[in-house]
């Protein structure tokens, strides 16, 4: 309580009068610092999603004349700072229909900001050289035979099927149980542990089984390929709808989309122009993808490369 | 500080004494209840034999009994909802949270504004004078180097955001702690009542806060300051109360016989001789803050933990590393300008021999107006952000370093076979017996070992808390994954210790050893928890075996640093008279140094437990699984229900923990 009485003397002191304040119009402290127009991007935690921001973030800078700055947020709190305008636009998003309905639909808070052009798929991968030796392995009703093959130590005796961030879409859970896989999922907790466990075991050429999503640089490292679980269907997307837990069959092909703050759509000028008009394809997105996380280069660097080779994709964005 | 608190003696009635020779049992539980630990034991083992049955057939003897849990879902997801929809028109939040908010925005923007004015020479300039006026020569040229060597990093921009963000946030910590710490040490009741909180507090691992502040102030610096100054608040206001409450009786007399009225002896007698307590208490705090500024990235706190943040994401262990080193630098640099304020200053004598005209005040304010005009003009000519050309890239470096070590330890380690098996092994045949034994514990059982553990250290009131946490553990529903998180800890704790007893022993009986570990360990302490968490993940795989390295890599230099202090401090007396009457240095070490140095050893091991509990939280991360997972969960997927329960679940964990390894009352006060 003695940190609110002080903290309101401060707020007090900081605003001439004791009016209303709305967190929803409190930029972030480091904005528009030096005087500058600036727009904030959230960045995701996996690679694709820095390879947007990279090249929005370099175009911005250098052919617009913005400050941009860049916020690392899980997804589903990006909608919820995408609300509040802490950050003006998400690049990337697989579809998040409870966040759609009460932002987009109900809020209005937020604007959807078109397409990204890339679309995502979500699926289970093994290694290409385990796919060679055991083709079967690629259909799920064999998935059994190879559980021995595929233990961890901490699959507890069953087969390991690794899964990624939390913060990830995933029914792999009821998937398991529903199609009687004799599998435990093991989360890795954070894409890094779990891009990192992956090259581990390519590096040793011992097998794995992923839960993983195109488009991915890491494909190009380590090829992959996906093992086929049944068909995916609109009764089963609506049933799982309903209840997650009945999920029986394979993930859909997401067209992945852009999202921007509705004020910042209103009054963003060029910026929000741009941002709209971002488009371009899985192989752009991948080839930036693949210098930030593989060659190691600073994502503004890769940013730079990518944009000096084709200038021909972004030209059309800043009309 | 006591040895050992010693419980209350209680006088009993001698039962069943009459003119026949007592029966030989009898005689052996008199001889037991002469000594205390053995009393308390006897006290449970007859609770444990009325209770237990009871306990056993109408709940069973398995896991925590489903008759005593309440799920929280619903309610948490509806308060949950209803902050979303109402956070933008409901007065609690317009009228007082948005203010809060927006005065830590206004705060932190106006201080970084000052900060890029000042550019990058003004900034290290003043950093330096800063240093050299409170805390000498040496500290000041350590600023200069931390300052430039943030910039070559090229860390510049990323820096002055933490600092900015660190200023306010310090700021805002001490001035809480101190207003608490004020009341608790003037008020005997305050004091009674605020040190369960503050103790709590302290036990707290910080990823259990993140999830309300985003809540209600959403992702951004706000939450970011806010969640910072709960963790870094309470050891301002510990020490405040500390130092206040034990003021020289005598002093006190004397002052009170000149006629001062209170707010006089507040003023110039108990706050002052309180200057080193209070001095500890705000170094404490900006240590504290500074650890909490990568963890608070993961709300948006942006600056340097962004950068580890991202570059984490990536893999890229090198870029992480030059995010981390600036972290460690303003670490090192804030704690010698604040350890040195407290000690005599040589560079005051410095000052003075310069030939000067005027009294020594106008003496002192002139040469702060020059020093100022110095680094004002220093601000105009350099630019506001670090040259780009004066930068090193080391995260190629680094990288390539890491992936040689990774390489080579991952399969080849001689004897042992690799890394990778070490871990298969410590998962298999340590952590899941641990496991699986903690989770077949029958409930009642795991309350009753924790009451006499608790007990057999503290106080009853120190078992009552334990027991209650544990209990409420099991009431949330958490009961299976809080004895998953247990056994990672109570293993990881063990590993802690046996490494850090053995390094503390050779630590301890050579200076030069000590001389040559003290960088490292301060290194080690500082560098935020995340850094490790990638390198452990290609040495061991994913799951519990990473998150356990990293918390040993964490929690051993408070180790070591406590237990080697503890056996030298020994007294040098005792350690001679066991050398003349020929005592091995085995012996003198078992007999005389372990002994003497109990105090501080159960310190370490307490301590051992509350790191290596924060870090097992992070190894959510990298597939720790358990309640670090929840967390984590709760925070990616903005899910109140699950992360809050965790949240205070872990909360519950680190306050049972703390109970049952913390002896004394205060003790960590001085560490």
């Amino acid at each position: 309580m003695a940190a609110a009485a002080a903290l309101c003397t401060l707020a007090a002191a900081a605003t001439t009068a004791c009016g209303a304040a709305d967190m929803t119009k409190q930029a972030s402290p480091y904005a528009a610092a030096a005087g500058t127009k600036t727009v904030t991007l959230s960045v995701q935690s996996w690679v694709g999603a820095r390879a947007n921001t990279a090249v929005a973030k370099y175009l911005l800078e250098h052919e617009l004349g913005y400050r941009v700055d860049t916020v690392q947020v899980d997804e589903v709190p990006a909608w919820d700072a995408l609300s509040q305008g802490r950050v003006d636009a998400i690049m990337e998003d697989w579809g998040h229909p409870e966040q759609e309905k009460r932002y987009v639909e109900d809020k209005k808070t937020i604007a959807p900001g078109g397409d990204l052009g890339v679309t995502g798929h979500i699926g289970w991968w093994v290694p290409k050289y385990f796919a060679d030796a055991h083709p079967d392995v690629l259909d799920w009703r064999n998935l059994n035979k190879y559980a021995s093959q595929l233990r961890g130590p901490e699959s507890g005796g069953k087969g390991q099927l690794l899964d990624g961030s939390p913060s990830y879409v995933t029914n792999d859970k009821a998937l398991v149980s529903n199609l009687g896989l004799d599998y435990k999922v093991v989360f890795a907790g954070s894409e890094a542990a779990q891009i990192t466990q992956i090259q581990q075991s390519a590096k040793d050429k011992k097998p794995f089984l992923t839960y993983w999503y195109e488009p991915q640089w890491l494909f190009n490292e380590v090829p992959m390929v996906e093992v086929k679980l049944p068909p995916y269907t609109q009764e089963c997307a609506d049933k799982g709808a309903k209840d997650p837990s009945t999920v029986n069959c394979a993930y859909p092909t997401t067209p992945l989309k852009k999202y921007l703050n509705a004020d910042f759509t209103r009054k963003g000028g060029k910026a929000a122009r741009f941002l709209k008009n971002f488009h371009w394809s899985k192989a752009d997105q991948n080839a930036v993808a693949q210098m930030i996380a593989e060659d190691k280069l600073s994502a503004d660097e890769a940013a730079k490369r990518w944009v000096k080779e084709n200038p021909e994709v972004w030209k059309k964005w800043l009309q | 500080m006591t040895v050992h608190t010693a419980s209350p003696q209680v006088k009993r009635a001698p039962q069943g004494r009459d003119a026949s020779a007592p029966h030989p049992a009898v005689l052996l539980l008199r001889t037991l209840w002469a000594r205390p630990a053995a009393r308390k034991l006897l006290v449970l083992a007859v609770a444990a034999a009325v209770l237990g049955p009871v306990a056993a057939a109408t709940h069973g003897s398995g896991t925590w009994p489903s008759a005593f849990t309440v799920d929280l879902t619903k309610p948490l997801t509806g308060a949950s909802d209803w902050i979303i929809d109402n956070r933008d028109s409901h007065w609690a939040f317009l009228y007082f949270f948005g203010h809060i908010s927006g005065a830590i925005i206004g705060a932190v923007h106006a201080v970084y504004t000052v900060l890029l004015a000042l550019g990058w020479a003004g900034v290290t300039a003043a950093a330096a004078l800063i240093a050299w006026r409170v805390a000498g020569v040496r500290v000041a040229v350590t600023a200069l180097a931390s300052f430039a060597a943030c910039g070559l990093l090229g860390m510049w921009v990323p820096t002055m955001r933490t600092l900015a963000l660190m200023i306010v946030a310090v700021a805002v910590s001490v001035a809480v702690g101190a207003l608490l710490g004020l009341a608790a040490g003037l008020s005997d009741r305050t004091f009674r009542a605020l040190r369960p909180v503050l103790d709590t507090m302290q036990a707290l691992p910080a990823f259990a806060y993140l999830l309300p502040v985003v809540l209600v102030f959403g992702i951004g610096v706000a939450p970011a300051v806010l969640a910072t100054v709960v963790y870094a608040a309470p050891p301002m206001a510990r020490l405040t109360a500390l130092g206040l409450r034990a003021t020289d009786k005598g002093v006190m007399e004397a002052v009170d016989s000149l006629g001062a009225t209170g707010r006089q002896r507040l003023l110039t007698a108990r706050l002052p001789l309180a200057r080193r307590e209070l001095l500890l208490g705000v170094n404490q705090t900006i240590m504290m803050a500074l650890s909490m500024a990568v963890i608070a990235s993961v709300i948006g706190a942006d600056g340097l933990g962004d950068r580890v943040y991202q570059a984490l994401s990536t893999v890229d262990v090198g870029s992480a590393l030059a995010a981390g080193i600036p972290i460690v630098l303003l670490a090192i640099v804030f704690d010698r300008i604040t350890a040195g304020s407290s000690t005599p200053r040589p560079a005051r004598k410095l000052w003075a021999t310069v030939p000067q005209g005027g009294t020594a005040r106008t003496r002192t304010a002139a040469t702060w107006a020059v020093a100022v005009l110095a680094v004002l003009g220093l601000a105009r000519l350099s630019s506001q952000s670090w040259p780009d050309t004066w930068t090193v890239a080391i995260a190629g470096p680094v990288n390539t370093a890491k992936d040689w070590i990774v390489d080579h330890l991952y399969t080849g380690l001689p004897g042992i076979g690799g890394t990778a098996d070490l871990a298969a092994h410590y998962t298999t045949w340590i952590l899941n017996p641990l496991r699986d034994g903690l989770q077949a514990l029958p409930w009642w059982g795991a309350l009753l070992i924790v009451a006499a553990l608790a007990w057999l250290i503290g106080t009853w009131r120190t078992a009552l808390t334990a027991v209650l946490s544990l209990a409420a553990i099991g009431v949330l529903g958490r009961w299976e994954l809080s004895m998953d998180t247990l056994s990672q800890v109570i293993a990881a704790v063990a590993v802690t210790l046996a490494l850090g007893f053995a390094i503390a022993v050779p630590a301890a009986r050579s200076p030069r050893v000590e001389r040559l570990l003290r960088p490292v360990l301060d290194v080690f302490q500082t560098m935020p928890q995340f850094v490790y968490l990638i390198p452990v993940v290609a040495l061991f795989g994913i799951g519990r075996a990473p998150a356990a390295a990293a918390a040993v890599v964490y929690a051993l230099p408070a180790v070591v640093r406590i237990a080697s202090e503890g056996l030298r401090r020994v007294n040098p007396g005792a350690m001679e008279s066991a050398r003349s009457l020929g005592a091995t240095s085995g012996q003198q070490l078992r007999q005389v140094q372990f002994p003497l140095a109990r105090p501080q050893l159960l310190l370490a091991v307490n301590q051992a437990v509350v790191l290596v509990l924060s870090v097992v939280i992070i190894g959510g991360l990298v597939g720790g699984g358990a309640l670090g997972y929840e967390v984590v969960f709760g925070l990616a997927q903005g899910d109140l229900a699950t992360g809050l329960t965790a949240g205070v679940a872990i909360a519950c964990l680190g306050l049972m923990l703390d109970r049952v390894t913390q002896p004394t009352k205060g003790a960590r006060d001085g560490a």
